[in-house]
């Protein structure tokens, strides 16, 4: 059966050829068009490179190929006769975290690499925590540049065991392992021959027939609008619509539903998607609904059933990854956005800060600066329709925007 | 549609409709810039879905540079007409006029480039907030590192070294007086899922992208449409083939394909079988390896 679109990102420390490897994936399963092959062949001669340097294929920036390393994450499309793929390529080095934690946010599977001859390092530790804190329930441990330890068995289960340690503390319901060279190719597209001794397999048959759950709830239903059509038209007069996208849960025509945080209720008269009428709409889709009465409903509103609601709350217990240069400054007032709603928020206390290497609580020193993961205690001026992260990415996350440079300094996910 | 899922150009659809209604709701001067090419016209087809049965809540944004395909310029005023929208545009030749950008010269000469200066006047005497546009990542490799909401400083100039973290879909459109967003709603479309969308939705687009007979000149490698803004070099002889193009933008700078792809279906195919990108034969990307970066970081679509 096809599986459907897989969206992953590359991780791991900084030259630990993540480029290398999406180019090397891209080039074995002939999906490189013939003009972009053509141009990276001529900057490699360029830079007097032997062949094709295929980090190059997503290292498209004039500062990423000065330095030779990736500083924003690429997102690169393809297609085997199996299956459709998006890639995000995200950068090692820590002063970019901010880009990895991006393109996590919108992955289904990690891939994280590690230089066969360097071993776990910081970087390793931090993009799996990020990974298990953004929710992504599948990874895949490529052990790189095994030509640089002479395809050694012994040195590749020792990084497999050292990684197992390590993420026995972590919830992830699925790891993979792969000794591969994303140079040479062995393992990526094509099985190695050097490597005899690996009986699993190639990473691209593993990706094209991994099975991801898709990351939706069906269950509860949860419609935040996001904008009111209101035609003005004379064909359209009297018209009000909820524009949305349900992050929840399955909307049928009928449906008895309750607007929060005002409690009203009332039923959905019609959902449809531009033009076309529907009988019901789940997500992600992205509708109009309309309902029997004129009740009080706006952006930063949310649609759900009336025995299944979020919690309405204002103190918030989360997981922060902080973004930002600036440390975070104990009091500041930030605006926090949640779905479509906005609210102020002050971050009242820093419970503890993770040690990133040993995933220890850190409760002595609680200074939050750039790329720390925390837990910490929000409270918001208005109350937030929040449900837990694990049980809904969409309602169970939120970022924090620094309210004088208007950046965002923090990503947020809700323990309810 | 079992199962509750989505066809991946329904999953693309929705977050397309979803990110131009951020726009709508988050800024006060949002606009579409349209160019008369597929991508902005299927911006334009989202835009009209996603704010149905009310029209658009934005203006559409033309920068001409004066070397149009007729036919561009044709179905932008019928598309406007159609759905009731306002046209604004912005005009290369008045800036040429004004004395504010100079024209290049010589046989490659382009207006390409004095787009970008337009592009930022235009925003500026409209103090547009948000512009968004049908770029795509999968055209380009500086493309590919786009956001979907894309900060400008105020003088629209992108910094890709220092790009905003962007999670989940919680778009953040806040920034300082005097500067901007791009935003792309397309951002995760390929070539093929625009076809494949045009064909599904039956959107009308411009004659010029279904194979046609026209007089063309080769030039380095590429095909481009002979006419009157083209400067011939004494060895160069227009000759009659039969084409499409894969992207429209300029006269003097697209490139068009040999093809015999004269409806929906066969062009799907054509692109589903192809094995350069479509930016393969522009001009403009071609001038060095950041050519496209370059443009962007001074505010170019
Ligand atoms: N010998 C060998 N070298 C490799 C292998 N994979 C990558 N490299 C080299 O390692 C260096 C770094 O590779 P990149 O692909 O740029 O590393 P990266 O992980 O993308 O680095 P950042 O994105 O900057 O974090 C390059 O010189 C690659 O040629 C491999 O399997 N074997
Ligand atoms: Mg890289």
């Amino acid at each position: 059966m096809a599986q459907g679109l897989l969206r992953f990102i590359t991780a791991g420390s900084v030259d630990d050829g993540k480029s290398t490897l999406i180019g090397r994936l891209l080039y074995d399963s002939k999906t490189i068009f013939e003009d972009q092959l053509e141009s990276i062949e001529q900057a490699s001669t360029q830079r007097g490179t032997d062949g094709a340097d295929l980090s190059l294929l997503t290292d498209g920036l004039r500062a990423e190929r000065e330095q030779g390393i990736t500083i924003d994450v690429a997102y690169r499309y393809f297609a085997t006769p199996k299956r459709k793929f998006i890639i995000a390529d995200a950068p090692g080095h820590i002063q970019y975290t901010r880009n990895m934690v991006t393109g996590a946010s919108t992955a289904d599977l990690a891939i994280i690499l590690i230089d066969a001859r360097a071993g776990l390092l910081e970087q390793t530790h931090r993009h799996s925590f990020i990974a298990h804190l953004l929710g992504i329930k599948h990874m895949v441990v490529c052990v790189n540049k095994m030509d640089l330890v002479d395809w050694d068995e012994a040195r590749y289960n020792e990084i497999v065991d050292l990684y197992r340690s390590f993420s026995s503390r972590l919830d992830i319901p699925d790891i993979r392992f792969i000794p591969i060279s994303a140079l040479q190719g062995d393992n990526v597209v094509d099985r190695s021959e050097r490597m005899a001794w690996y009986d699993g397999p190639t990473l691209l048959n593993h990706l094209e027939h991994v099975h991801v759950a898709a990351d939706r709830n069906l269950q509860d239903c949860r419609f935040p609008v996001q904008y009111v059509v209101r035609p003005q038209t004379d064909a359209h007069r009297d018209f009000r619509g909820y524009a949305g996208r349900v992050a929840g849960g399955v909307f049928k025509v009928g449906d008895k539903v309750v607007a929060l945080p005002s409690g009203l209720s009332s039923k959905v008269t019609s959902i449809a998607i531009g033009e076309k009428q529907v009988d019901m709409a789940f997500p992600p889709q992205s509708v109009v609904m309309t309902l029997a009465d004129d009740i009080d409903l706006s952006r930063g509103d949310m649609l759900v059933r009336e025995n299944n609601q979020p919690e309405s709350v204002q103190d918030i217990d989360a997981r922060i990854c902080w973004l930002s240069e600036q440390p975070m400054r104990p009091g500041t007032r930030f605006e926090l956005h949640h779905t479509s709603r906005e609210a102020k928020a002050v971050v009242k206390e820093v419970v503890y800060k993770l040690d990133i290497n040993t995933l220890h609580r850190v409760e002595d020193d609680l200074q939050i600066g750039m790329n720390d993961i925390a837990r910490v205690r929000i409270r918001t001026a208005a109350p937030v329709l929040a449900d837990d992260y694990r049980r809904n990415r969409a309602t169970g996350s939120f970022i924090l925007v620094d309210p004088g440079t208007r950046l965002t300094v923090a990503a947020g996910v809700i323990y309810a | 549609m079992s199962d509750y899922n989505l066809s991946h150009l329904d999953e693309l659809e929705a977050e397309g409709m979803y990110v131009l209604r951020e726009v709508a709701a988050q800024f006060e001067r949002p606009a579409i810039l349209f160019s008369g090419g597929k991508d902005s016209i299927c911006v334009t087809h989202l835009a009209r879905k996603a704010f149905a049965p009310a029209r658009i809540p934005m203006p559409l944004v033309h920068i001409d540079t004066g070397h149009n395909f007729p036919e561009t310029l044709q179905f932008r005023d019928d598309l406007v007409n159609e759905l009731g929208v306002q046209l604004i545009v912005g005009s290369v030749q008045e800036l040429i006029d004004r004395g504010e950008v100079t024209e290049e010269q010589g046989f490659n000469a382009s207006r390409n480039r004095i787009q970008t200066p337009t592009l930022i006047s235009t925003i500026e005497a409209h103090q547009f907030d948000a512009c968004v546009g049908g770029a795509r990542r999968d055209e380009e490799k500086a493309r590919a590192k786009e956001r979907f909401f894309s900060h400008r400083d105020d003088f629209s100039q992108w910094d890709p070294k220092n790009q905003r973290p962007e999670l989940w879909d919680l778009y953040n459109g806040k920034c300082q007086p005097g500067e901007h967003f791009r935003v792309f709603p397309l951002n995760n479309w390929t070539e093929l899922d625009i076809w494949n969308y045009i064909l599904r939705e039956n959107i009308a687009i411009p004659s010029l992208y279904f194979a046609h007979e026209r007089e063309v000149i080769r030039r380095d490698g590429q095909i481009l449409a002979n006419s009157a803004y083209l400067n011939l070099r004494p060895d160069e002889q227009p000759e009659k083939l039969q084409v499409r193009f894969r992207t429209l933008g300029d006269l003097t700078i697209t490139g068009a394909v040999e093809s015999d792809a004269d409806n929906l279906e066969k062009i799907v195919a054509e692109v589903a079988a192809a094995r350069k990108t479509e930016r393969g034969g522009r001009m403009d990307d071609k001038r060095s390896q950041s050519a496209m970066e370059d443009r962007k970081k001074e505010g170019y679509f």
